[in-house]
């Protein structure tokens, strides 16, 4: 095969290389330098994953689709008091343990979309690293912290069903 | 010899000599690594580059050396141990040789002999012997390929590099890196002696195949098959680590420094100023000022050259081994060849 440099390409090149380091140093990099100065991440960005406890009912939907097992659960059946006077006492699912690994998650979201009762949200919050490896296990109520980092859903579309009690 | 009126004695010569020839080397290489590597590649694409040692990032260059240096110095099991060890400084020797043919005033020069273009090209090749013993002693498949592929390249490209040379040598009628400055600068085009004759005019040709070749010589991007991380794990570098790592590091940024100025010497008219503006006829007229000034002057002409190696590493991807081998054989030998010949007819018509 000959090789036949096609030279205008080849300065063209130049050119580009030549034009960024211009508009680099005129109007200055792409980048940001982030310690100093913080990108905001899109609002939807998979940052981290909160937990509403309270609609929770520990029946294990999340933990047993998680993809790489982050998700440990562990909960009792406790009596509530009954609704009407004189009937039953409820049977309530009350949550003693919710801890998501993220040094195990993936941040592929199954457990978010999985959850029937809301209990699972995004939150677009990134900065949660940590020197110790056994530090990124959030326990329940670290991970109900980030419920206040979670941006509201937006609205639905015109015409949409709601779902759910009216 | 005196510098400014000051008489230096022998011994004051040799010690002025011997710091200038370090600084020669080394600032270059610090200002060429900080100001091409870490900062003009990170505008070429669009960063900012290293921001947080010093304003600007300026004392990242300390911080680079003092992390290199604390390293653990790590030699394989089964590596040739002596020369594993001595291959790096083979590397910065061919350097610190090259740099002493450089003349960098009328005076300051570190040698002036009179095979000088003969010497330099010689001795540009000490560096190819310590890369493939480099490879070879570090007893992994990855760096003996790469050391193969840096023997083939740099020999390869050696050839149209002194092709390329002769053409000057043939212009200038000498050897002497020092007399070719002399002839570019009291030279004349057609009379009018205004800007000298550097011979980047003449010898466009042979300026347009040196300096390719000296990117190959360099193993600069388009030419870093040997060093191509992706394929061989930095290739003869692969086993070395802490400062022998550092010391191949600072070599191929000195020697590009150096080929600038060589390069600089043979084509763009070296440390000189055309010696019509101070009505000067030869090197023998030249004031002792220029001493000083000659230095900058070679400085600031190597600077430009080596943005234009950085530029070309900055822009062009990496070729393959056969095509770098085909570029080698049959288009920049060939044209050089061509260049001598056109050159030498030319020479002996006017």
């Amino acid at each position: 095969m000959p090789m036949k440099p096609k030279v205008p390409g080849l300065f063209k090149g130049l050119g580009v290389t030549l034009n960024t380091m211009m508009t680099t140093v005129t109007k200055g990099a792409n980048t940001v330098q982030y310690p100093h100065e913080k990108e905001a991440p899109p609002i939807r960005a998979r940052g981290v994953i909160a937990l509403h406890e309270g609609n929770c009912t520990s029946c294990m939907l999340c933990a047993r689709s998680c993809p790489d097992w982050c998700i440990y659960i562990e909960g009792h059946k406790e009596l509530a008091p009954p609704r009407r006077a004189g009937g039953a006492p409820r049977k309530v699912n009350k949550l003693d343990r919710f801890d998501i690994d993220y040094a195990l998650c993936m941040y592929c979201g199954i457990c978010v979309e999985v959850c029937p009762f809301d209990a699972l949200f995004w939150s677009p919050e990134y900065e949660y690293s940590e020197p110790r490896i056994a530090d990124l296990l959030h326990d329940k109520s670290k991970l109900g912290e980030w419920m206040e980092t979670v941006p509201e859903a937006p609205e639905l579309e015109a015409g949409a069903d709601k779902k759910g009690k009216k | 010899m005196s510098l400014l009126g000051i008489v230096i004695p022998y011994w004051g010569q040799s010690l002025l000599r011997v710091l200038g020839g370090t600084v020669a080397v080394l600032l270059p290489a610090g200002t060429i690594v900080y100001l091409f590597l870490f900062k003009m590649m990170s505008f070429m694409q669009s960063r900012l580059g290293p921001m947080e040692a010093g304003p600007y990032g300026s004392m990242q260059l300390f911080a680079e050396v003092g992390k290199w240096l604390q390293k653990e110095d790590i030699i394989p099991e089964r590596a040739d141990r002596t020369i594993f060890k001595v291959a790096p400084l083979i590397v910065l020797v061919s350097t610190f040789l090259l740099v002493a043919v450089v003349p960098f005033g009328p005076d300051a020069y570190f040698t002036n002999f009179d095979a000088g273009v003969f010497y330099m090209l010689a001795v540009s090749s000490v560096s190819v012997l310590g890369i493939l013993v480099a490879g070879w002693a570090s007893a992994n498949k990855y760096s003996l390929l790469g050391g193969l592929r840096a023997a083939g390249q740099l020999i390869a490209y050696e050839l149209p590099m002194v092709l390329a040379v002769i053409g000057v040598v043939i212009q200038a009628g000498t050897m002497n890196l020092q007399l070719i400055v002399n002839e570019q600068n009291a030279g004349s085009m057609f009379g009018w002696d205004g800007l000298g004759n550097p011979y980047i005019l003449t010898q466009f040709v042979g300026f347009g195949v040196f300096m390719i070749a000296v990117q190959a010589e360099l193993t600069q991007t388009p030419f870093d098959m040997p060093i191509a991380e992706s394929e061989l794990v930095s290739g003869y570098m692969t086993e070395y680590s802490g400062f022998r790592f550092l010391i191949f590091f600072i070599a191929e940024f000195a020697t590009a420094g150096v080929f600038a100025l060589i390069a600089s010497v043979l084509f763009l008219g070296g440390w000189g100023v055309p010696f019509s503006w101070f009505s000067w006829h030869s090197i023998a007229d030249v004031d002792d000022w220029m001493n000083v000034v000659g230095p900058l002057i070679m400085f600031t002409k190597m600077m430009a050259l080596v943005f234009v190696i950085m530029w070309v590493r900055f822009t062009y991807p990496r070729f393959r081994e056969d095509q770098l081998q085909r570029f080698a054989w049959k288009a920049l030998i060939p044209i050089s060849l061509l260049n001598i010949m056109v050159t030498a007819i030319l020479k002996v018509a006017f």
